[in-house]
């Protein structure tokens, strides 16, 4: 059997080629990502059965765990699933785009960004009894809005002649520490209080999500996500050089404007509803490298799926190891992704 | 339409410094050019400026005698393709990947694999020799199939042209002759236009239908080798002297630099009586 299938449809007005082998670990991971689903909705103070969720999950059920798993359960791992997706695609997008394995929503201070307008939001449009002056339902909006001026920063500031990678990473770098100072300081000269809770949503969590958030998140993140997926083809040829991309015909500067936006898309939305979870954009699109090669037309449903069975992981693991506290995912995620990280520097030290 | 390539008044500069003032330059077709001149004389610059990599200060070219300017990137690619020097390509990606990128031009997000997209792509496969090696990855293939996987690359995106930044520097002598052998059948089988820098003026004279030679930011001569070569032509352009005599295989032009080393001519002379 060829190790490859060619796909043609409409007398070949729609035609695509399969790697075979890409096609099988993806319909695996599939699978894997539908099996955590379903285990995590299960697993918690109460414990339902694998079955009964996959009843509730199809409109069936008994009505005391269809309450839970609704109500309770569902949000937030479909929020932890869509911002887990979300993350491994830009981390994906950036590491083509940038040409460096090491790129990700952190370094470039995206995800700072967001952190900052999360605490200056709380800080203040809070009254002097630390509640808040108006709905925390604008929180993800400050977040979003965070990411994308930091992001157009970033490109603005990196801009001479076009925008290099090597300029994006050191750029991002800084304003990246920046936004670090300026969060801390938002927190110290906050009461402390707010600090906390801050703190917490900079981890990074999905505790507190809802159907509302759900609802806001899963159709900007599957159209983002099919964006992303069509210009893949342009991630390709970015990645083998900007000369070598523009003598294939390619925009280079528009293309990389264009895949920027995406990315800050994705990564606003998720750090909106999920805080600064950390990690999962450098580890998913490396491990999904391992499994099925560099072509971006499979590397990033590939590491989606991976992304968002790490973050439902990851909660899995917080709300349940340490009960009844709650353990934010972000904690779980640097957990695993700093030593990753730090592999990744010891295996190119020598490159 | 004789000439694939043509320049006018073309001025090139990097930041405030003039590296080519208003060259003229007609490049034909079906044949292979090859630019020659001493180090940072500007005949990659001037590659670059022609493949549109670098805009030019003042002046223009013109491909297939419409301004580049004027084309969309794609339409040109679909011309013309330029392999720069050193390309690197991503780890993990195969041959075959690296060679399916040529046919960008060619697709749209629907269509990314017709059955022209194939066919051209196993063609350029034949071409460079490397159907068993498909499947390898470029970063694991030795220096010489490596470059033939890159112009794999360019064979694939079809186009009349193809471009080349010192495709044999860094590789030894065999993998050299190896290379310039394969663009020598391409340009003799398939009549592609092959202008490219060397910088091997012996090689350059041996594979050449016309030699450009680039000095003081201008051509300084141009023309078939043997008619362009001479001591005073190395000497002016190179600043170096020489002996230029014929190549006993294949009678082009074989330049012989004066200066130090071994000089056993006498030993020589006694050992062959």
């Amino acid at each position: 059997m060829s190790k490859y299938k060619n796909f043609r449809l409409f007398k070949g007005k729609l035609s695509f080629l399969i790697d075979r082998k890409a096609a099988f670990i993806f319909t695996i991971l599939l699978l894997v990502t539908f099996m955590v689903f379903v285990l995590s909705t299960g697993i918690g103070d109460m414990k339902i059965n694998p079955l009964t969720v996959v009843k509730v999950l199809f409109g069936g059920g008994p009505e005391m765990e269809k309450l839970i798993i609704t109500s309770f359960r569902l949000p937030r791992i479909i929020v932890a699933l869509m911002v887990g997706m979300s993350l491994a695609v830009a981390g994906g997008i950036l590491q083509g785009m940038i040409r460096n394995p090491l790129a990700s929503p952190d370094v470039l201070g995206i995800t700072g960004g967001a952190s900052v307008a999360v605490v200056g939001f709380l800080a203040f449009f809070s009254d002097s009894n630390n509640a808040l002056t108006v709905s925390i339902a604008w929180l993800p909006l400050a977040a979003f809005l965070g990411a994308g001026i930091v992001a157009f920063l970033v490109y603005f500031l990196a801009w001479k002649n076009g925008v290099s990678p090597i300029r994006l990473v050191l750029i991002g770098i800084g304003i990246s520490t920046l936004m670090q100072a300026l969060t801390t300081l938002m927190m110290i000269m906050g009461p402390i209080y707010q600090a906390s809770q801050a703190n917490i949503w900079i981890t990074g969590t999905v505790y507190g999500s809802n159907w509302k958030n759900v609802a806001t998140l899963v159709p900007w993140t599957v159209i983002f996500l099919i964006i992303a997926i069509v210009a893949a083809r342009t991630i390709n040829i970015q990645e083998l050089g900007d000369e070598v991309a523009t003598g294939l015909g390619g925009k280079v500067q528009k293309q990389r404007f264009l895949l920027l936006m995406i990315s800050t898309a994705l990564i606003g939305s998720s750090v909106a509803f999920a805080g600064g979870i950390g990690f999962v954009g450098l580890m998913a699109p490396h491990m999904a490298r391992r499994l099925v090669g560099s072509s971006f037309g499979a590397l990033l449903p590939t590491s989606a799926l991976l992304g968002g069975i790490l973050v439902m992981v990851a909660d899995l693991i917080g709300r349940t190891m340490f009960s009844p506290l709650e353990v934010p995912a972000g904690v779980f995620t640097a957990g695993i992704g700093a030593p990753y990280f730090i592999y990744l520097l010891f295996k190119t030290r020598n490159a | 339409m004789m000439n694939a390539i043509e320049t006018k008044n073309l001025s090139l500069s990097y930041g405030e410094t003039l590296i080519i003032n208003e060259l003229d330059l007609k490049i034909p077709k079906g044949e292979i050019t090859v630019f020659i001149g001493g180090n940072g004389c500007g005949k990659s610059t001037l590659l670059r400026s022609i493949a549109r990599l670098l805009k030019p200060k003042s002046g223009g070219v013109l491909l297939e005698g419409k301004a580049i300017s004027k084309l969309s990137t794609k339409e040109i690619a679909k011309k013309m393709a330029i392999l720069p020097q050193s390309p690197t390509a991503p780890e993990g990606l195969t041959v075959l990947q690296l060679v399916k990128q040529g046919r960008y031009p060619h697709q749209s997000w629907l269509k990314q694999w017709s059955e022209e997209d194939e066919k051209k792509v196993n063609d350029a496969l034949k071409a460079t020799r490397l159907e068993e090696l498909k499947e390898r990855t470029v970063d694991s293939l030795s220096g010489g199939q490596r470059q033939r996987a890159w112009i794999a690359m360019t064979l694939a995106q079809d186009t009349d042209i193809i471009l080349l930044d010192e495709p044999t520097t860094y590789l030894d002598m065999t993998h050299q002759i190896e290379i310039l052998d394969l663009l020598f059948e391409l340009n003799e089988k398939k009549k592609r236009t092959v202008v490219m820098v060397l910088h091997d003026l012996n090689l350059a004279c041996r594979y050449a239908h016309n030699l450009v030679a680039i000095k003081d930011k201008k051509v300084f001569a141009q023309g078939k080798p043997e008619h362009v070569i001479n001591c005073s032509l190395v000497k002016n352009v190179f600043g170096m002297d020489c002996e230029v005599t014929m190549d006993p295989l294949f009678g082009t032009p074989l330049c012989i630099p004066y200066g130090r080393g071994r000089c056993i001519l006498n030993q020589a002379v006694a050992m062959n009586g």
